[in-house]
Parts: structure tokens; C-alpha cells; sequence
């Protein structure tokens, strides 16, 4: 029973730790599917954590939090629209210079607004989302497997962590099922088709950077408002990149990209778990190893050892009216 | 825009849209500095002040500056042949390894003049070797460089600090870097330098791996512009097409490329570990990789360029610290916002305002962006 609780516990803080992934994940395929590359995710999360600590710890208020983790974060990536579609400027360099100047000014604001060494309040009940518990978790907690399952793992999380995972099939929905979708797709792949069809191409990608937005919002404030209790300063720590790493991993696809961001999330509450206590057959792993797994998997899936992975076509490539 | 780019003269593309750029980017970071509470002239001055004021200060600034050279002339000729090496910050990392093996192992017997050498080349093949493996996975199984180096940068960071926190510490301590070296492997300072112009300085950490980052910035000039394998990467860099049609090996020029710029990276470690801390530490690159990237971009990927701009962080490093020290709202991030600034500005909006000035070019005197006057026979 004792291990069973324990599995029951990893699979608890996989979910609660793949969950920032999978919105950055997310709102990575949006952008990427679109033809924009965005190293900026990581940025993005940041300063939609900061945004949402922020605002919720003065307007005492999570969904104001929110809506304004969500706002800033749609501004940036804005920015990075403005540079790589109407400018047509390199998409990684305006990425990199997103993460920069997110990584610098969280902390520049965060200590003039708090002065509190780079954090902001600590968020008091009602500034953050709270844990929803689900109709009789309470009752059967007791109830042997099923209890623990349904009371730990599917009841007790707050709204964000079933918002990101209902905006799995939501994606797949927009993605292969709309109008816009077919077109966002088709965009990313061959963007004089679209032009020639009478789309803007601009817009289109301007719109699916909006989405990346939000989700990189809502991401950020998952991290600031649910897991942490405020901002602190770096708190993305590297998830932009594996989010960047599981999309790669899930070949572009929301459905696959959960499956790679729970994998990941469960490295991750794997290694906090063991904290260097010995695994059966093969023996004491150090820490490191393990949370250098996510990038060595990645890099392995991207020299092709475990099948092809095949980005959109028209990626990294601005687009140009007439040649 | 169906108009190409007409020509500006040089000192316009290389003179004032440059300079132009770097004012935006700065007059935005005025304006965060604003909002901050503070008075961007009087953190400019502060600035200014802190790097160059005093003989102390010009030492630090120029300390830094060596730092940037390195990783920017990294980043440079990565892109000379259109290959985004983010793993700058990685491949010096690694490269602080390689000098820690050797340090470690000779600074009890051998004078600082033989370790010198030995450091460079040991600092340089694990930074190349780094950069060797993506390389090789983009020019023979087709991965991105810039997912893969950003893979290797978190790789390299795992592998550090595992070796920190394990085999490289000494027994019975608790900090997770290797131990001090000894006099062997302490380079000489170059204060007396400055001092001959009369300034005085406390201690600063100023080497001679200034030196060697200069005579590196002539060799990149030398490799870039005028030899073959210079010739080729820029071609590659230009058309990949072209540079296969011309017979030029994908696979070498990529290799070959990447590992040079590896090395580069790698040999940024024996400034801060072998002319200032005298150890390795964990996380003692600190960032100087991605600095490089808006270096690079900011120095045109010209070695010239490139010393300039390093000594223009340099003086943002040094001057941030006392500029910190006078208004205590604005921390050492507020580099970290400008280098983002200027990687957007010099970068990402690099053409942003060059239909403007080809405008006014254009519209003042034709002759200079190569259009003929107005009655001529047409543009």
C-alpha cells in the first residue's frame, strides 16, 4: 500500500509539474504550426507570471491577475510579431531578445514596485486560485485505490490544471477542425498558397501569436498564482525550453505534446522524489542526470534515433508578398 | 515592400543605422529607467562615470570587455555562416572544465607561462568539442542548431554542476567548485598598463587574456576575410545552394564552422577563471554567452565591430555595479533588459528604420544610393 501511495504521489506532482509545460507546449504549436519560430516562450511565461502576481496581489483579485498575466504576455508576443512578420526580422534573435528583456525587467519592476528583493506579495486566499474539490473526494478518500486516485490525482487541483488539460483536444479541435485551423496550418506551410487563396498572412500569424500569448499568460500565472504563492525572480528556471523540447518531441501535435509534457513533468517529480536515493536494477542516479534527460531525449528524437521530426515547412522563414 | 534595397553608402550601413538602432535601443531603456522612479540622465552619467572615471573602473570595464570579445566573436562566426550558435554559454562552460583539468593537475609544478598555452588549446578543443555535436547532427541528420545547442547549454549545465558538487570539489568542502588554484596557474595582471597613463588602480583583474582576445579578433578578420575556408563559410552562409554548386562540403564547412566557433567560446573561460577567481565555479559563465549574441549583432559580425561593442557591455557591466551601488532601485538586471533591447533593435528590427533613411538618401542626393538623377534614363 505504502508504494502505492507513493506512485500515486509522483503521478500527483507530474500532473501539477507538467502543467506549466503543457500551456507553454501549447502555445508553442500555435505560433510554430503558424511558420513563427518562438524561442520566446520562456519569456513570455515569465512575464505573465510577474503580471499576474502583481496584479493580483494589488487589485486582491485572481482573475484580475489573470486577465492582466494574460494581457502583458499577448503584448509580447506582439512584439515578437512586429519584428519577425512586419519586419521580417530573424525569429530566434527577436525570441532571444524577448526572453532578455522579460528576464531583466521582472526584476528591474518587481524590486522598484515591492522593493522586495525581486519578489512580489505573497498571495493571501482569494488572490490565488484555489484547489477544486471535486463532489465526494472527501467520502471515498478512504476507499483503497480508488480513493487516492479520484481525491489526489483527478480531484484537488485548482481551475488552471483542468483548463490546460481541456485545451488539449480544444486544440486539436481549432487545429484540424476549423476553418482557421486548416489555415493557420496551411500558413506554416506553404504561405504564397494561402496569399494566392486571398488571405492575409500577416494577420493569420499575428492571430496565432495571440493565441501563444495567452496560453503563455495563462502558463505564467499557473506558475506565480497556483504553484508558487507570488513571483520570484527566473521562476520559468528552463520551461520555456523543455515546453520548446516537448513540442519538438511531440512532432507538433496537441495530443502528443501532452503525453511529452506529462513524460517530462514526470522526470521531473521523479527526480525531486528520488533525490539521489538508489532505483532498483539500476543503482544510484544523480540528480543531474535525470533532469538532463528531457534535452538528451530531445536531442536524440531531433538526430532522427526515435523516428523523424519534421517541423512546418515554411518555419524560421519570413514571408515575403513578391519576389 | 517591391522595391529591393537600394545600396547606402558604407558609413550609412555600417556608421549610422547601427548608431541608430543603438539610440532606440537605449532611449527605451531611458524610459524603463523612468518608470522605475529615477532620472535616465543621471544613470547615464553615473554609468559613464563608474566604467571610465576612475583606472579601477577603465581595468573592470576592459576585463569584461575580454569576456564579450571572445563569446562575440563566437556567436560571429557561427553566423558568418548562417548558423545561430546559442551554445556559446555551454561551449565556455565546458571549456572552463577542460582549463580546470589542466590547472588542476600542473599549477604545482609548471610556471604560469607553460600552463598558459596548454590552458588555450585544452580550453578550446572542449569548447569545439561541445559545439562539434550539434554540428555534426545538423550536417548529417538535419537538427536544428539553434534546439540543439540550446539542448547542449542545459546538457553542459547538468554535467557541471554534477562534477562540481562531485569529483572536482575537494574533500570536506561544502562549496561546489573546485579548489584554488596555486600560483602556476594565475595569469599576469595588466593594471601597469593603465597605470602608465597615470591612473591609479586598487585591484582589478584585468589580464592578459585581453591580449589574446585581441589576437584573436585579427585572426577571425584574417579567417573570415581572407582565406579559403573564410571565403567558403561565407559563401555557405549566403547560399547554401551556391556553396554546393561551387563543390564546397556542407558537412565540413558546418563542422568546421561550428567547432571554431566552439573553441572561441571555450577560450572566454580563462579570463574569468585564470585571470580572477583562480577556480572553477558553478555557473561562472553567468550569461557572458548570450551577451556575445547581441555583441555579434551589434559589432555586424566584424571583429572591429565586435571589440567595440564588447567594450561598450564591458562598460555596462562595470558601470551597471556602480550605478547600482548610487540608485539602489536599478540593479545589475537593468544590462540584462539593455542587452535585450539592443539584441531587438540591433537584431531582430535591424531594418526597421533603413526604408526611412534610404528615403532621405535618396531624396538628398541619388547619386549616393546608385540611382541616377531623376531625367536620367530611369532608375
Amino acid at each position: 500500500m505504502d508504494t502505492f501511495n507513493a506512485i500515486v504521489q509522483v503521478l500527483d506532482s507530474t500532473i501539477r509539474l507538467s502543467v506549466p509545460l503543457l500551456l507553454a507546449c501549447l502555445a508553442g504549436l500555435y505560433s510554430e504550426r503558424a511558420g513563427i519560430f518562438d524561442i520566446g516562450l520562456e519569456g513570455k511565461m515569465l512575464v505573465g507570471a510577474f503580471a499576474g502576481a502583481s496584479a493580483a496581489a494589488v487589485f486582491h483579485s485572481a482573475l484580475i491577475g489573470l486577465g492582466t498575466a494574460v494581457l502583458i504576455s499577448v503584448a509580447f508576443a506582439l512584439v515578437h510579431g512586429f519584428a519577425s512578420i512586419t519586419h521580417r526580422g530573424n525569429q530566434i534573435v527577436s525570441g532571444v531578445a524577448i526572453n532578455f528583456i522579460a528576464a531583466g525587467s521582472t526584476i528591474i519592476l518587481g524590486q522598484a514596485w515591492f522593493s522586495q528583493g525581486g519578489r512580489t506579495p505573497a498571495l493571501q486566499p482569494g488572490e490565488r486560485f484555489e484547489a477544486i474539490t471535486w463532489p465526494g473526494a472527501d467520502a471515498i478518500k478512504d476507499v483503497p485505490v480508488i480513493g487516492p486516485i479520484y481525491a489526489e490525482l483527478i480531484s484537488g487541483h485548482s481551475i488552471l490544471v483542468y483548463f490546460a488539460f481541456a485545451m488539449v483536444p480544444f486544440t486539436w479541435w481549432v487545429l484540424f477542425r476549423t476553418r482557421f485551423g486548416l489555415r493557420m496550418r496551411a500558413v506554416g506551410e506553404n504561405p504564397a498558397a494561402v496569399d494566392t487563396a486571398g488571405i492575409s498572412v500577416a494577420w493569420l500569424r499575428y492571430r496565432a501569436l495571440i493565441c501563444t500569448g495567452i496560453l503563455t499568460g495563462v502558463a505564467g500565472a499557473y506558475l506565480s498564482m497556483v504553484q508558487n504563492g507570488g513571483f520570484v525572480k527566473d521562476m520559468t528556471a528552463g520551461k520555456g525550453y523543455i515546453a520548446l523540447a516537448a513540442l519538438i518531441f511531440a512532432k507538433w501535435k496537441p495530443v502528443n505534446a501532452m503525453f511529452a509534457c506529462l513524460l517530462f513533468g514526470f522526470l521531473d517529480a521523479a527526480a525531486i522524489r528520488l533525490q539521489g536515493s538508489p532505483l532498483p536494477v539500476i543503482g544510484k542516479v544523480p540528480v543531474q542526470f535525470m533532469q538532463a534527460l528531457p534535452y538528451v531525449l530531445t536531442v536524440i528524437l531531433l538526430a532522427g534515433f526515435i523516428g523523424k521530426a519534421i517541423p512546418p515547412r515554411a518555419g524560421g522563414v519570413p514571408y515575403v508578398k513578391e519576389r | 515592400m517591391s522595391t529591393p534595397y537600394a545600396k547606402l553608402p558604407a558609413w550609412a550601413d555600417y556608421g549610422l543605422i547601427p548608431l541608430i538602432n543603438l539610440s532606440v535601443a537605449f532611449i527605451v531603456a531611458g524610459f524603463v529607467v523612468m518608470l522605475v522612479g529615477e532620472n535616465p540622465f543621471r544613470a547615464a552619467v553615473i554609468l559613464v562615470e563608474g566604467a571610465f572615471g576612475k583606472g579601477t573602473g577603465i581595468a573592470f570595464t576592459l576585463f569584461y570587455a575580454t569576456t564579450f570579445i571572445f563569446t562575440g566573436l563566437s556567436v560571429a562566426v557561427a553566423a558568418h555562416c548562417s548558423l545561430f550558435n546559442i551554445g556559446t554559454e555551454g561551449q565556455a562552460y565546458i571549456g572552463g572544465l577542460g582549463i580546470a583539468l589542466v590547472c588542476l593537475s600542473l599549477d604545482s609544478v609548471l610556471p604560469w607561462w607553460v600552463i598558459f598555452p596548454i590552458a588555450i588549446v585544452a580550453a578550446a578543443v572542449f569548447g569545439a568539442a561541445w559545439g562539434f555535436i550539434p554540428a555534426y547532427l545538423q550536417a548529417k541528420r538535419g537538427s536544428h542548431i539553434v534546439i540543439t545547442t540550446i539542448m547542449f547549454n542545459f546538457i553542459a549545465a547538468s554535467v557541471m554542476v554534477y562534477l562540481l558538487v562531485g569529483p572536482l570539489k575537494p574533500a570536506g568542502s561544502q562549496a561546489p567548485q573546485t579548489r584554488n588554484f596555486l600560483a602556476g596557474a594565475e595569469l599576469p595582471k595588466l593594471n601597469w598598463i593603465i597605470e602608465l597613463f597615470g591612473a591609479k588602480i586598487r585591484s582589478a583583474p584585468l589580464n592578459i587574456c585581453f591580449l589574446l582576445a585581441l589576437v584573436m579578433a585579427f585572426l577571425v578578420w584574417l579567417l573570415i576575410w581572407r582565406t579559403r575556408l573564410g571565403y567558403e563559410m561565407r559563401t555557405y552562409g549566403h547560399s547554401p545552394k551556391a556553396a554546393r554548386y561551387a563543390g564546397i562540403s556542407e558537412t565540413r564547412i558546418i563542422i568546421t564552422a561550428m567547432m571554431i566557433s566552439g573553441a572561441l567560446a571555450g577560450m572566454m573561460a580563462l579570463n574569468p577563471v585564470m585571470g580572477d577567481q583562480h577556480n572553477v565555479a558553478i555557473d561562472f559563465v553567468s550569461g557572458a554567452g548570450y551577451v556575445g549574441i547581441a555583441v555579434a549583432l551589434m559589432g555586424r559580425l566584424h571583429p572591429v565591430g565586435i571589440v567595440l561593442a564588447a567594450i561598450l557591455f564591458g562598460m555596462l557591466y562595470q558601470g551597471g555595479a556602480e550605478l547600482a551601488f548610487e540608485m539602489p532601485a536599478i540593479s545589475r538586471d537593468m544590462i540584462v533588459i539593455i542587452q535585450g533591447l539592443v539584441i531587438l533593435f540591433a537584431g531582430a528590427l535591424e531594418h526597421m528604420f533603413r526604408p526611412y533613411i534610404q528615403a532621405l538618401f535618396a531624396s538628398v542626393s541619388p547619386k549616393s544610393v546608385g540611382m541616377q538623377a531623376v531625367n536620367g534614363k530611369g532608375a
